[in-house]
């Protein structure tokens, strides 16, 4: 009854347009209001389901403020609607300024990042991501001022520098870098931390750089730009030094060792890495990245504002790349070796990533049979992990039916609509009310997310990929490949499965 | 791993190292997943709720659902009484729960936004409720904001009538849902009727249905915390997550009870029982006599390899005295307890109730503290376990020393959450744990020449 009644008046709203019908279902469930679907019969449809003991499979989640932000892949649509704040009230999966900063600088490892602010902002970043170390294990360490209530009164800057000296004089290994995070409480109770850092740096001759990142100014977007300003800020003293035939890698924070992986195929093609931004970093290696030849941006969304920085201030360029999957890591190599333009190089490239693309196909073979017709579900951070994702499901024979992001940029959305098949609904900031709902519509077989999204997919009996923070093999280059075939397989195939009961 | 750490230990004013505690928004946050058909709402920055329901998922490995206001730069300046008013509306079209439980953070308080009267002024829909608690970040730990969201609860909701309802209410404070199905089932047999306030089992470990559902199965039912006001007598179990809510109900409807430690090892599963049996007036069934006789029985067999064990035990106070209280009945030496939760009432009790096994050995208890100092104190003498939240594997790695995982965050193993180490039976299931990690190491270092199959 209720399906008709939404095809009726779906096909009413759409009068004239060429929208598939299935199109039309899902639109319908997005764009019309509660009343409309149900009638006056929203209540009794919904205890009648109550009794009998079902899930409210016709409840509609989405808010009206939110239509804008998601889009059934028709190709006549207006695109996403995204880079905007989360609505209030909303469960939404996205984090803040301070986790948008923290997580960029985070992986820097033999820095005392210190949280000025209450207790909480540092308890829920102690060792956060798994950002491997080659050296120092100092970032994994937890520091807060702990502010209390008479320092919210009376200001909480003493106990900074307190703070601030108590590292300096009474523990070991004496810091060469700090970075101090503002928090929320600290920009609205007016702390000078630019002071109190200056004061740090001139008595300890260290760096002691201020990371404004109160949690309300903006999106975790806004929290990469804030980090990036803060390395622009780290690095600026050492713009003056000669330039050496090399590449920084940005916006790589080495999970599961993944930057490794990467300067490891750079160095077989005969390119040396200088600086690594921010996975596996160190205060020295930083501060020579203005020498570089080249910046690769892994991450874009985090650190795309660094590179045009970067190449502003010390005239180094960047390119855009990415090491998920076959098509992306072999196009990335390629495009490195071309921007060197060093023909030596590009010869290396195309005999390394047929090398390597030999040994793996074999591999994508043996598990395609397996995994060949699933749907797949992507809700991941960044826009151009996104992207890399689907490609690489496309490889294996897999349909991308959902594809949502946190933090995707408009051009990001563009390039995810046109890798998309018709059916395929696209998402920004999504909740898990709206992942839930097009999980079940568009039949996802796994959800590849965070770790927020795994006990939702789970919940629903779908397979997950932790493709975050929370990853623990290598996902990256060539060798991530076969982990991330076997992790998919892993989940798509768990035997536990069969025990659930699916309607 | 941990080579910062240093043995010379200095008096700190400024920097806390590792924290062994969290902010209070986490605490009414989980408090308020207790309740049946509750969304919890964060009324901060995006972070905030974000942050929370991370920690919680890691945890229990199940969703954690909350709102949040989002708070931008104009919210912050001018307050966040808009935010609020949307996110209400929001949540009740979109979610649909009975009620929603408001938190405050650390920017809501020191802007000074007064969420009680922004309740007031707004339209709740018919039958259903939100109510607020007030939870300042620079305030206590995530322990007091449990707290605090409890009393919230208590005062929105609770109505005396003058007609008792013959039930008690029972407050099991920070627990896993196995401890509330543990503590609901000794309740159960021994016969007193009580209504567990808040309740996690069936909300934050659901079976496996297929199925998500935003609200759990399980939860105090909101009539029934209505109904509080009423109730015959309390059990408040953990001082400090339930201690201020015994008082209120004694305050404010003149009900009262027991306010005890959380029931974990012999005396003070004995005391919850007592505390039942002062209610029903009934004779201890033998099952429950027979779960006590056999964790007696096997504290007795282990004793030679637990006896005179140094025990370094770190975490939210409640836990961490209960645990003390077996660790001692083990015949083992706590040597270091430590709480970050800043209470010096902690201090005094657990000083007591060592103080009652006469040990010769020194131990150290102490509140307000962090994993830091703990490990420095660790670095200057040794012990040969440590009991505490996940945090504490960095000491253990760094150290060698055995290492039992309890209490709250739990975020690298499985299942626990499911278990109870409430009651006879989680004694048997916690002293089993540490039995194990002490015999483990001793087989891993042992030499072959002593190397035995039978222990």
């Amino acid at each position: 009854m209720t399906a008709m009644l939404r095809m009726r008046i779906s096909s009413a709203f759409f009068n004239g347009t060429h929208l598939r019908l299935l199109t039309c279902l899902s639109l319908a469930v997005v764009l019309l209001p509660p009343y409309l679907l149900f009638g006056g019969n929203s209540a009794r449809t919904r205890s009648t389901e109550r009794e009998r003991g079902h899930r409210m499979t016709e409840r509609t989640s989405i808010l009206t403020e939110r239509i804008q932000s998601i889009q059934v892949c028709t190709g006549t649509g207006k695109g996403v609607s995204c880079e905007k704040e989360s609505v209030s009230g909303s469960v939404s999966q996205r984090a803040c300024v301070y986790c948008g900063a923290r997580v960029v600088l985070n992986p820097i490892t033999d820095a005392y990042h210190i949280v000025h602010g209450p207790i909480g902002c540092a308890s829920y970043t102690w060792d956060i991501r798994g950002s491997l170390s080659s050296g120092s294990e100092l970032y994994r360490n937890s520091f807060s001022t702990d502010l209390r209530e008479k320092d919210i009164i009376f200001g909480g800057e003493k106990k900074l520098w307190a703070a601030i000296q108590e590292l300096m004089v009474k523990e070991t290994p004496t810091p060469k870098l700090i970075f101090v995070y503002a928090t929320c409480i600290v920009g609205v109770i007016g702390d000078d931390v630019t002071a109190v850092c200056k004061k740090a740096e001139d008595t300890y001759e260290i760096r002691v750089i201020p990371v404004f990142s109160p949690g309300f100014s903006g999106t975790k977007s806004t929290g990469y730009k804030i980090a990036c300003d803060a390395l622009t800020r780290l690095m600026l003293p050492y713009r003056e030094q000669p330039k050496q035939f090399g590449v920084n890698i940005l916006g790589d924070y080495n999970l599961a060792g993944e930057m490794w992986i990467i300067r490891n195929y750079l160095r077989r093609i005969g390119v040396p890495v200088i600086a690594t931004i921010t996975g596996d970093a160190r205060f020295e290696t930083l501060i020579q990245a203005p020498s570089a030849t080249l910046n690769i941006v892994q991450c874009a969304g985090s650190s795309t504002y660094l590179a045009n920085r970067m190449e502003a201030e010390f005239g180094v360029p960047y390119i855009k790349v990415s090491f998920f999957g076959v098509e992306d890591t072999t196009a990335s190599i390629c495009r490195i070796a071309d921007a060197l333009g060093i023909s030596a190089i590009r010869t290396k490239a195309e005999e390394f990533v047929r090398e390597e693309t030999e040994r793996v196909i074999p591999i994508l073979r043996k598990y395609r049979p397996r995994l060949e017709g699933k749907r797949a579900a992507i809700f991941v951070g960044g826009g151009f992990k996104a992207i890399s994702l689907m490609r690489q499901f496309r490889e294996l024979g897999i349909q991308t039916v959902v594809v949502g992001t946190q933090t995707g940029k408009k051009d990001e959305y563009e390039i995810l609509a046109q890798l998309a098949d018709p059916e395929t609904v696209i998402l920004d900031d999504a909740n898990p009310a709206e992942l839930e709902q097009f999980m079940i519509e568009k039949k996802a077989d796994i959800l590849v997310g965070g770790v927020k999204e795994r006990p939702l997919a789970y919940k629903l009996g779908i397979a997950f990929c932790d493709h975050n923070h929370e990853r623990k093999h290598a996902l990256g280059g060539f060798d991530g490949i076969e982990n991330f075939v076997k992790e998919i397989n892993l989940s798509i195939n768990n035997p536990v499965w069969r025990y659930l009961d699916k309607e | 791993m941990l080579d910062m750490t240093t043995k010379d230990i200095k008096e700190r004013s400024g920097i806390t190292i590792n924290p062994c505690k969290t902010c209070e928004p986490v605490g009414a946050m989980f408090c308020a997943l207790g309740v049946h058909k509750c969304m919890p709402h964060s009324h901060g920055s995006q972070g905030c709720s974000s942050y929370h329901r991370t920690v919680l998922t890691r945890h229990f490995k199940e969703p954690a659902i909350a709102t949040s206001s989002s708070f931008t730069e104009g919210a912050s300046v001018f307050g966040g009484r808009s935010n609020l008013n949307t996110a209400v509306k929001n949540i009740f079209d979109m979610y649909d729960p009975d009620i929603i439980a408001v938190h405050t953070t650390c920017l809501s308080e020191t802007i000074g936004d007064d969420v009680g009267s922004y309740i007031l002024d707004m339209e709740i829909p018919e039958g259903k409720y939100v109510i607020h608690a007030s939870t300042p970040s620079y305030e206590g730990s995530h322990i007091q904001g449990f707290s605090n969201m409890m009393m919230g609860f208590i005062n929105y909701l609770s109505k005396q009538t003058g007609t008792k309802t013959g039930i008690t209410a029972l407050f099991p404070g920070w627990v896993n849902p196995g401890d509330c199905r543990e503590l609901k089932a000794i309740a159960k047999a021994m016969e007193v009727p009580v209504t567990m306030f808040p309740d996690f089992d069936n909300t934050m470990d659901s079976p496996m249905t297929g199925h998500f559902e935003y609200y759990g199965a399980g939860g105090t039912p909101i009539p029934e915390i209505g109904r509080l006001g009423d109730a015959s007598s309390v059990i408040a179990l953990g001082k400090f997550a339930s201690g201020e809510s015994f008082d209120l109900m004694q305050k404010k409807f003149h009900i009262s009870g027991a306010s005890l430690p959380m029931p974990v090892g012999i005396a003070l599963t004995d005391r919850y029982i007592m505390a039942l049996r002062k209610i029903s007036k009934k004779e201890v069934p033998s099952g429950l006599e027979a779960e006590r006789g056999r964790l007696v029985d096997l504290l007795m067999d282990a004793t030679s390899y637990t006896y005179k064990k140094t025990v370094a035990i770190f975490g939210d106070p409640d836990i961490v005295y209960s645990l003390t209280s077996l660790c001692l009945e083990m015949g083992m030496i706590p040597r270091y307890v430590v709480t970050g939760t800043p209470k010096s009432e902690f201090e005094t009790l657990t000083r007591e109730l060592i103080d009652s096994y006469n040990l010769e050995e020194t131990c150290e208890v102490k509140a307000d503290t962090d994993l830091f100092w703990l490990h420095q104190k660790i670095k200057n003498d040794e012990v040969d376990l440590l009991l505490g939240s996940s945090y504490g594997k960095y000491i253990a790695k760094a150290e060698d020393i055995p290492f039992v995982r309890a209490g709250f965050p739990v975020l690298d193993r499985y299942g626990a959450t499911i278990q109870s180490v409430c009651g006879y039976k989680g004694g048997v299931y916690l002293a089993e744990k540490i039995i194990d990690a002490l015999l483990s190491r001793y087989d891993r270092d042992v030499a072959d020449e002593d190397f035995e199959c039978v222990l």
